[in-house]
């Protein structure tokens, strides 16, 4: 079936080319040098054996386990052969009916004026399967299905493979068959398996070739929506977002942290390394000064409409994992709680839900909460932490607490305070936002993944400087 | 003559040759073995510990007949160790001894110009192929036949080293400052392995045939025990197998390996064990397990496990 369908090499590069972009919407990123090496790979294996295709796609595009499994499943869904209906139910009523020696009027009307039936006619009429197929394929290519864009498009492709097929000629052989006045049963079941088969192709199309770009575009939606009006349905992909971004910066920041203290030279490292040529310096070590990655200690609102925002930035910061050298977080509503092994050990939204039982669902008491804090873990800020609070700075008209906040600037190497809130929402009813604000190094609206980016970046690139 | 076969010919070769060096592979592995020769591409293997990632390499290396040259990977290595140095010793004894005839050459010349020109005929002498001493990387390169470059545990070597590694995983080339490009006399076949400590770059990525072990399948998991640990009987090695495999359902911190059943096997083949009973297992679980968290998790459900290997069917 499949060698069938390559019969030169510019089919199979095209073929190729549809693959990969379907690859591309699954989300495996395929440059073009992997590309080449893909093709080459498969111009190695042949298009004989399925199996191996998969294996030598796989080997060549996939680089993670995730990777592979998506690329696995559209692997299927590419190369899945059309499946023509009513075919195989035609043929059986046939041999049914032969056997039982019982013609019906429709199958006797078929059989007498099947010489004049047109080409699509005939194909379905010999049961053939696989010809059906390859007529599909053949029409799809020509009506270049893989340039399907969006859904809208169904009608109009599933139309042109038909039309390509040969419909209109098979309408009218039916017509004349009903003009004459027979009724051709098993034609017109095979023309309704024919249209359902044509439109489950399609619909295989737009699900290989739509989602490259639709993602894209998605993406680029929920980067700027605010986190705390989600949809429950957008969370996994954000999530996944937030996941790729964090990825990038990880790879960005995860570099040793040295900066040459230039021209001056380490004697000590630089004796020992030349030891073995007594002492001789062939080679010169220089001093070098570490640069520290961040530390940070995290207080997150999780009452009510933050709650999401904290999930997000906890994932954020989590998933930066050997960039940060040390993250602690503290979570509180009404009371303030350690939450830092439950984020340790799980993932993100199974930590989640653990932390919200362990705090509990109240209303939230900054003052208190800060209280909790410098009882139990003023200790652990120290010059080189950066503590962010994240919250929207409503205190339900309860004291804020700012003497305990000036406290902990003192002691930190900074404060930044996150706020999901727009900036013009600061200060009005019980947010006291602006009592906080001398205490801190900055503040941020921090609503969306977008911000939430921006404010990361930020913090990797401060202490780099 | 490789280039001759076809595809699924010598796929089934590069299986057969494997099994020969006592490596049985599956069909991914056996193709990706493939790729890697017809493509000349680097393959980077993934996957838990004890799989046989090293392994591969290793049986590679004894299917092909040619060295293995094995570069373990940790934190801080570098160029120094692990391409070529310098002989800064024998540079040095040079220098003393080549001081006398340093006279006889610029002896004849009137004037300074004249005998440093002379110097400059003679070129870098010190600085040349004599002078450097290879490590691994360079090693690989200069091997006539070929050879097997195992690149361990990638992972843990710094982000900077990988980007180093480019240059001849790409190009079978390395460049020394002092000499020029070397290329490889016949192109080695490179193995990097990865444990997933860190996220590799995907400029790395992108050069190599990913190759991805997991827990292999018990039908191949039993092969492996037959290749591996011949004094099993076959009854048992399926009891082992699916055992093994039950116990990988379960959520341990450390789950057992292939490396972990042929241990496992190894010692009930010396306890002359002939089936699989609570006794047993309990009292060999430390072969299997590494932790004691995981011990206790799966002491209460030994019962259980057995009576799941008894009924499971692992085919021939």
């Amino acid at each position: 079936m499949l060698s069938s369908r390559i019969e030169n090499e510019q089919a199979a590069n095209d073929l190729m080319l549809r693959f990969f972009r379907a690859a591309r919407g699954v989300g495996c990123r395929i440059s073009p040098p992997e590309s080449m090496d893909a093709m080459s790979a498969v111009a190695a294996i042949g298009y004989s054996d399925k199996e191996r295709l998969r294996d030598a796609l796989l080997l060549t595009i996939a680089k993670t386990p995730d990777e592979k499994a998506a690329l696995s499943e559209c692997f299927d869904l590419f190369f899945k052969s059309p499946e023509p209906k009513n075919l195989e139910e035609a043929q059986s009523s046939d041999d049914d009916s032969s056997e039982g020696g019982q013609p019906d009027d429709g199958d006797g009307a078929d059989a007498e004026s099947g010489e004049e039936y047109g080409e699509l006619a005939k194909l379905l009429m010999s049961g053939d399967r696989g010809a059906v197929a390859s007529a599909m394929q053949a029409a799809a290519d020509q009506a270049k299905l893989s340039e399907i864009r969006f859904f809208t498009q169904r009608g109009l492709f599933s139309s042109r493979i038909l039309e390509a097929m040969g419909m209109e000629r098979l309408e009218s052989d039916i017509e004349a068959q009903q003009a004459a006045g027979n009724q051709p049963q098993r034609l017109m079941y095979a023309r309704d398996g024919l249209r359902e088969a044509v439109r489950d192709m399609v619909n295989d199309a737009i699900t290989l070739y739509t989602r490259e770009g639709t993602e894209a575009l998605r993406n680029d939606i929920l980067r700027n929506v605010p986190l705390n009006r989600l949809e429950r349905q957008d969370i996994e992909r954000t999530r996944k977002l937030v996941g790729e971004m964090a990825r990038r910066l990880r790879d960005k920041y995860n570099k040793p942290r040295r900066k040459k203290n230039r021209g001056r030279l380490d004697t000590r490292k630089t004796i020992r390394r030349n030891a073995s040529w007594g002492g001789i310096p062939f080679i010169t070590v220089w001093k070098q000064k570490r640069v520290d990655k961040p530390k940070i200690i995290a207080l997150c609102d999780v009452s009510g409409s933050v709650a999401r925002v904290a999930e997000f930035l906890l994932l954020f910061l989590y998933s930066l994992n050997e960039a940060i050298s040390d993250i602690h977080t503290y979570a509180f509503s009404g009371r303030l709680v350690d939450v830092s092994d439950i984020l340790d050990g799980n993932a993100i939204d199974q930590a989640m839900q653990d932390v919200m039982k362990t705090v509990g669902y109240g209303s939230s008491d900054y003052g208190k909460s800060f209280e909790d804090f410098e009882d139990g873990f003023m200790s652990e800020v120290t010059n080189r932490t950066t503590v962010i609070i994240l919250g929207d700075g409503r205190t339900n008209n309860l004291d804020p607490r700012t003497d305990i906040l000036r406290r902990i600037s003192e002691r930190a190497r900074r404060v930044i305070w996150l706020n999901p809130e727009p900036r013009f929402a600061w200060g009005t009813g019980d947010s006291e936002m602006p009592r906080y604000e001398p205490y801190c190094t900055f503040m941020r609206t921090c609503g969306t993944v977008r911000q939430l980016e921006r404010v990361v970046v930020d913090l990797m690139e401060m202490d780099r400087n | 003559m490789d280039s001759l076969l076809d595809p699924a010919t010598a796929i089934e070769n590069v299986n057969r040759g494997l099994a020969e060096a006592g490596y049985i592979a599956s069909r991914q592995i056996s193709t990706a073995v493939f790729l890697a020769q017809r493509l000349d591409k680097p393959i980077l293997v993934e996957g838990p510990a004890g799989v046989g990632k090293t392994e591969l390499a290793k049986s590679i290396a004894a299917w092909q007949n040619i060295e293995l040259i094995r570069m373990q990977c940790y934190e801080g290595l570098d160029e120094a160790k692990a391409l070529y140095e310098w002989k800064y010793a024998k540079q040095l004894l040079y220098t003393q001894i080549l001081k006398d005839k340093l006279g006889e050459v610029i002896g004849q010349t009137d004037t300074l110009q004249a005998a440093l020109n002379r110097l400059h005929d003679f070129g870098d002498i010190f600085f040349s192929r004599q002078f450097v001493e290879p490590r691994p990387l360079l090693q690989a390169l200069e091997q006539k036949d070929g050879a097997v470059l195992l690149i361990d545990e990638i992972d843990k070597a710094d982000a900077e080293f990988e980007a180093f590694l480019l240059e001849i995983l790409s190009d079978y080339q390395i460049t020394i400052p002092e000499i020029g490009r070397i290329s490889a006399v016949t192109k080695p076949i490179v193995i990097l392995t990865s444990n997933a400590n860190r996220d590799l770059g995907d400029a790395l990525k992108r050069r190599c045939i990913h190759l991805h072990i997991g827990f292999p399948e018990p039908r191949l998991e039993a092969r492996i025990i037959e290749t591996r640990v011949p004094g099993v009987a076959q009854e048992l090695r399926k009891k082992i197998v699916a055992f093994v495999h039950e116990m990988r359902t379960l959520d341990l911190k450390k789950l057992p390996s292939v490396s972990e059943t042929i241990d496992w096997a190894r010692v009930l083949l010396l306890l002359h064990t002939s089936t699989l009973n609570h006794d047993v297992v309990r009292d060999t679980l430390n072969v299997l397990l590494k932790y004691e968290v995981d011990m206790e998790t799966v002491t209460p459900q030994i019962g259980e496990l057995i009576d799941k290997a008894e009924r499971a069917f692992v085919p021939n």
